[in-house]
């Protein structure tokens, strides 16, 4: 078994309102992994619980075998998860590359008095750590953007410096929420790129994503959620010809039309 | 005996819940620690103050016009200190910071034009003499303190009525629940927020000439020391939580008595810190159960 | 140098309090930066300054374990306040440490080794100038070093963004409430160095009012870096004596400048930004 990421029978309701029912599904490592489904269905509040942000109501999550449960949101990150958000949470007040550097936090060991008198040691990691950043920063086609405040840069590009924010940590699994939201077309097949170059290095990714030629041209694996449920699991090409995510994407009638070859997924 | 410090504590607590009310209503509607909200308190007991000294006034006139001049004040206060900050979408701890400043302005300002000594109500305001009492059995109660539990008791459930039984209520706790999806069924945020920093002001006026009434005594740094109490109040009741505030100021009004009448009158002004420091650890939702947490 | 001397003796008063009201102002700075609100920095300078003066007065310790027992003290109440205060958020830290400010007024009056409501007398003398200042140049280098470390970073992050800084690992409530112990020791040292300069103390000094003066320094000065609130204390303890008139209206004053600085310059007088990752030595720059 190489699941990375094993998440069973997770639960989450807000004021009786269920918003995730029993998902069950396993992320491969090495997998570009594709988590969709309709609006509302459910996926960032998966998310969020995978990440810790939200505690489920029931159900177990896994990484790479050890149950993250119950562990704090901080404390995920020393186990491999990173993370983006959908609605852009970068740190406005700090410059592009020490956004990246404050997301290496969790992997950094200098200590309060290494620090305090900035000794070798402390130097030495530093200095790694800007190399290392400024790396990323040339990975996602921002080198050049190092020294900005991270609130002056234009959406696709708060967009990128969040992956390569997620990447500072050096994690195994990064959740990837909406990458391509609100970008062009050029953009989009920009990230569909770099997201394989990051798949080649080694990191695991889990997104969630609307642009279905996107997530079909670059996912290994998809699983579909509609209300809260998982209703589909498989490859893309088998995704993309199950009546039951088309019902769920267009409703009955649309399925119907689709069946004709009016459009396409 | 006992009976008499319960008595003398409800109506003590009455005070308290009325006085919190209208921050608790403030911050959760708002979303600011509003720390002028004392100063209303001060502004009511002085207007009534002022009022009940025009020859033929009485209560029935200073008290309204105290509440009504302190919710004028507070539209005043959020319209210039804290719309422009929710206008830039400004971090939580501007806006407090902002009535941090105000309220020391608002206070010296007034200490150094008014003095600090106390002033009192003229006797006879009540129309049926200070004398007056009623006799329950063991309990005897002044007319000012029949007073303090009829109008907490009518404004508790007035508010309740127009926030649980009109569109205005729906509208209020709409923008309390999520501004954004408030605004998107078409409730009118701004006015909706003006509107309830005029009800709390005039909670807080309110609950400052009912609180010169019960002591006897209005100062400049009435509201400041009321603020105290105001924060147990809201901690023990859970941040935000209306019914929480009615039950956790009586609870503090009744021990506070109790406290200075059995065990020793100087460990009265330590009550209020004391019970709030016991549920942030125990139980940091508060007897009423509800937290803020961090919005995703 | 003869004239240096009478300077220091003449204004040894004022000296004193722009060095005292700069550390303070550097606590206050601690516990902003780390994206939380303290309105207890007043009481802990006050738990300093009686922890400091009841052991001078009652025992022979030397001056340095007097400071050490000035900080400790304020630092064991922060944390009975911080840690169920620091699992919530925003506000929560606020209420509480207003609420202690008052408490603490009460148990000096009532208490009687505090000396009630006279306060203590005849404190003795031992703050000297260059103590105050070393103390201060150290915490600001201090401040400078851990700021532009991965700590740093993560206080900047906390304050920015609170659910962010979780996801890159950053325990939140951990590192604010070592921010506030930090805070709450400068506060005490200040306090302990206050009350062996003025020989006197009494319960009303660290109330409400001086939490707010503390407050207005930071703001003033704006907490872009810890230089800031530096220069804040220092503007406002020596304008009064500058501009006489403005003693009376000292309190307003500062009121006026927290709100007015909150809402048109929010970045205060000094809005310089400590950059939070050290720069490369020279020739291996990129």
């Amino acid at each position: 078994m190489t699941a990375l990421l094993h998440v069973t029978g997770l639960s989450k309701r807000f004021r009786g309102l269920t918003a995730v029912a029993h998902v069950t599904f396993s992320v491969r490592a090495g997998h570009i992994h594709g988590l969709i489904g309709p609006n509302g269905a459910g996926k960032t509040t998966v998310f969020n619980l995978i990440s810790g942000v939200l505690p489920p109501d029931d159900g177990e999550i896994a990484v790479d075998g050890r149950s993250v449960t119950r562990l704090p949101v901080h404390a995920r990150a020393g186990l491999g998860l990173a993370r983006t958000f959908q609605n852009i949470r970068l740190f406005d007040g700090m410059t592009v590359l020490e956004n990246v550097a404050t997301g290496a936090h969790a992997r950094l060991t200098a200590t309060l008095m290494q620090c305090l008198f900035r000794t070798p040691a402390w130097r030495a990691e530093e200095r790694r750590l800007r190399e290392q950043s400024l790396e990323l920063l040339e990975v996602v086609g921002l080198r050049d953007r190092a020294d900005l405040p991270a609130g002056d840069l234009s959406y696709g590009e708060q967009r990128r410096l969040e992956i390569a924010r997620g990447l500072a940590s050096a994690p195994r699994l990064l959740l990837l929420d909406e990458p391509a939201a609100g970008m062009n077309p050029h953009e989009t097949e920009a990230l569909a790129r770099l997201l394989g170059r990051v798949r080649d290095r080694g990191v695991t990714l889990l997104l969630v994503e609307h642009d279905m030629g996107f997530v079909m041209k670059l996912c290994d694996w998809i699983t579909v959620l509609n209300f809260g449920r998982c209703i589909a699991e498989g490859p893309p090409a088998e995704i993309r010809r199950d009546p039951v995510v088309i019902e769920a994407y267009l409703g009955a009638k649309g399925a119907a039309r689709l069946a004709c070859g009016e459009s396409s997924l | 005996m006992f009976a008499q410090q319960l008595a003398n504590g409800l109506v003590l607590g009455c005070t308290y819940a009325l006085f919190a009310l209208g921050f608790t209503l403030m911050f959760g509607v708002l979303k600011v620690l509003n720390l002028t909200y004392g100063f209303y308190c001060t502004a009511g007991a002085l207007v009534a103050l002022a009022v009940a000294g025009i020859p033929g006034a009485t209560l029935w006139l200073a008290l309204p016009a105290g509440a009504l001049a302190a919710g004028g004040l507070a539209v005043v206060v959020d319209t210039l200190l804290l719309m422009p900050l929710r206008r830039v979408r400004a971090p939580e701890l501007s806006a407090l910071m902002v009535t941090v400043g105000a309220v020391l302005l608002l206070t010296s300002l007034l200490s150094m034009g008014l003095g600090t000594e106390i002033r009192r109500f003229p006797p006879g305001m009540l129309g049926t003499g200070t004398g007056g009492a009623v006799v329950l059995g063991p309990v005897r109660l002044a007319w000012s303190q029949v007073l303090i539990i009829a109008t907490t008791g009518l404004l508790v459930g007035a508010l309740l009525a127009l926030l649980h039984g009109s569109r205005l209520g729906l509208a209020i706790r709409a923008v309390a629940g999520n501004e954004d999806a408030a605004r998107l069924m078409g409730v009118s945020v701004a006015r909706t927020m003006a509107l309830v920093s005029f009800l709390s002001g005039v909670m807080g006026g309110a609950a400052g000439v009912l609180l010169g009434l019960n002591f006897n005594a209005i100062q400049p740094y009435m509201g400041e020391s009321m603020m105290l109490h105001g924060f147990a109040v809201v901690i023990v009741g859970g941040l935000g939580n209306i019914r929480g505030a009615l039950l956790a100021g009586v609870l503090l009004g009744v021990t506070e008595v109790m406290v200075a009448g059995y065990v020793d009158s100087a460990l009265k002004d330590g009550v209020a810190f004391a019970l709030m420091m016991l549920v942030l650890w125990l139980r940091p939702a508060g007897l009423g159960g509800r937290v803020v947490a961090p919005r995703v | 140098m003869p004239w240096l001397d009478d300077i220091l003796w003449t204004y040894q008063t004022l000296i004193h309090s722009l060095g005292i009201n700069g550390l303070l102002a550097l606590s206050m700075y601690v516990v902003l930066a780390a994206g939380q609100l303290s309105l207890g920095q007043a009481a802990f300078m006050g738990l300093g300054a009686y922890t400091g003066a009841l052991l001078s007065l009652h025992t022979g310790l030397p001056f340095a374990l007097v400071l050490a027992a000035s900080a400790l003290a304020p630092a064991v109440v922060a944390a009975v306040i911080g840690i169920p205060t620091l699992r919530l958020t925003g506000v929560y830290l606020a209420i509480a440490t207003i609420g202690l400010g008052e408490v603490l007024r009460v148990v000096y009056v009532n208490a009687g080794i505090t000396g009630g409501a006279l306060g203590l007398n005849g404190i003795p003398g031992r703050t000297e100038t260059w103590m105050i200042f070393l103390a201060l140049g150290l915490a600001l280098a201090g401040a400078f070093a851990v700021g532009q470390s991965r700590i740093g970073r993560a206080m900047e992050a906390m304050r920015s963004d609170g659910i962010a800084a979780a996801v890159m690992g950053i325990d939140r409530a951990a590192g604010q409430l070592a921010a506030l112990l930090v805070s709450a020791m400068l506060a005490g040292l200040a306090g302990c160095f206050s009350a062996h300069s003025a020989s006197f103390i009494g319960p009303n000094d660290y109330a409400f009012e001086t939490a707010v003066t503390i407050l207005s320094f930071a703001i003033l000065g704006g907490t872009g870096s810890p230089l800031g609130p530096v220069v804040g204390a220092l503007v406002l303890t020596a304008l009064p004596e500058v501009l006489r008139p403005l003693q009376d209206f000292r309190l307003v004053f500062n009121g006026l400048i927290i709100v007015l600085v909150v809402l048109f310059l929010p970045r205060g007088v000094v809005p310089w930004r400590m950059p939070r990752l050290g720069r490369l030595p020279r020739g291996m720059a990129p």
